[in-house]
């Protein structure tokens, strides 16, 4: 097993355990964050073993910056409730769930074998550069759509926020 | 380099736990970090995918990059508006419990 295959593990490890400390945490929802923060670092390293650079700091900025922030934000302005554990009925619709979620990753499973070795990647492979130049010149009307999303969903974060003064 | 299919499965398994967490959690805050697990599933798939299949075209290389950017963006996009909704939803309700919002509920 070859250096990168091992840091590759131990991240899908860390990945795996911050996922888990989100779902699983009754009691703290600020940890719970914390753990989605170990998840998304994690994955932004597995991004640079599969030489995807500026991917791993977007992944960085946005997800273990921006959006943890933002839910930090939403834990603070409610305060913090523990969750009681499901009762009666509910207890057996929930267990019907979790079946249902293992199925989905079985399913997921069936198609695991068989992937062909990755081939060499070309040297500016997921540099800043090329990712640039494929936005601005093949997607640029994707990029104007997204910002436009953004700008909905800036307006729209604000109206159900705010307030109601009048 | 390290194998595809490890990445792939480690995908899986991270977009079962954040079904398993929006599916059994009550509390609307974990159940949008769920979403966002599930999303970063997707994102880790499409960057596998294009490493092991990258465009034939120079410039057509990164399609799975460029498709991973814009799903973060509308991740964030949609993270702004759920936790919008659920500070009204506390305000109105004052729990953050879905079951609670059950005004539509026939």
């Amino acid at each position: 097993m070859n250096f990168p295959t091992l840091l590759f593990h131990a991240f899908a490890l860390l990945a795996v355990a911050g996922a888990v400390g989100t779902v699983a945490n009754l009691r703290n929802t600020v940890a719970a964050a914390m753990s989605l923060v170990l998840t998304m670092v994690s994955l932004a390293g597995i991004y640079v073993l599969l030489g995807a650079h500026i991917i791993a700091v977007f992944q960085i900025m946005v997800y273990g910056g921006a959006i943890v922030v933002l839910f930090l934000f939403a834990v603070m302005l409610r305060g913090d409730e523990s969750e009681p554990l499901p009762r009666g009925r509910m207890r057996l619709v929930k267990a019907a769930s979790v079946l249902v979620a293992v199925c989905v990753m079985a399913g997921f499973a069936r198609i695991l074998v068989g992937f062909p070795e990755p081939p060499a990647a070309p040297t500016d492979f997921g540099r800043a550069r090329t990712v640039g130049i494929a936005l601005y010149s093949d997607y640029v009307l994707l990029v104007e759509m997204v910002s436009l999303v953004l700008l909905a969903a800036i307006v729209g974060a604000l109206v159900l926020a705010k307030r109601n003064t009048d | 380099m390290i194998p595809i299919d490890h990445v792939i499965g480690l995908s899986a398994l991270l977009f079962g736990i954040g079904a398993i967490g929006v599916l059994v959690r009550r509390n609307l805050i974990v159940m949008l970090m769920s979403i966002e697990l599930m999303l970063n599933a997707a994102n880790l798939a499409f960057v596998a995918f294009n490493r092991v299949w990258p465009g034939m075209d120079s410039t057509k290389a990164l399609d799975g990059q460029v498709f991973v950017l814009l799903v973060i963006t509308v991740a964030a996009a949609e993270v702004a508006v759920g936790l919008g909704i659920l500070l009204a939803l506390f305000r109105n309700r004052d729990s953050v419990d879905p079951e609670e919002a059950s005004l539509l509920k026939w």
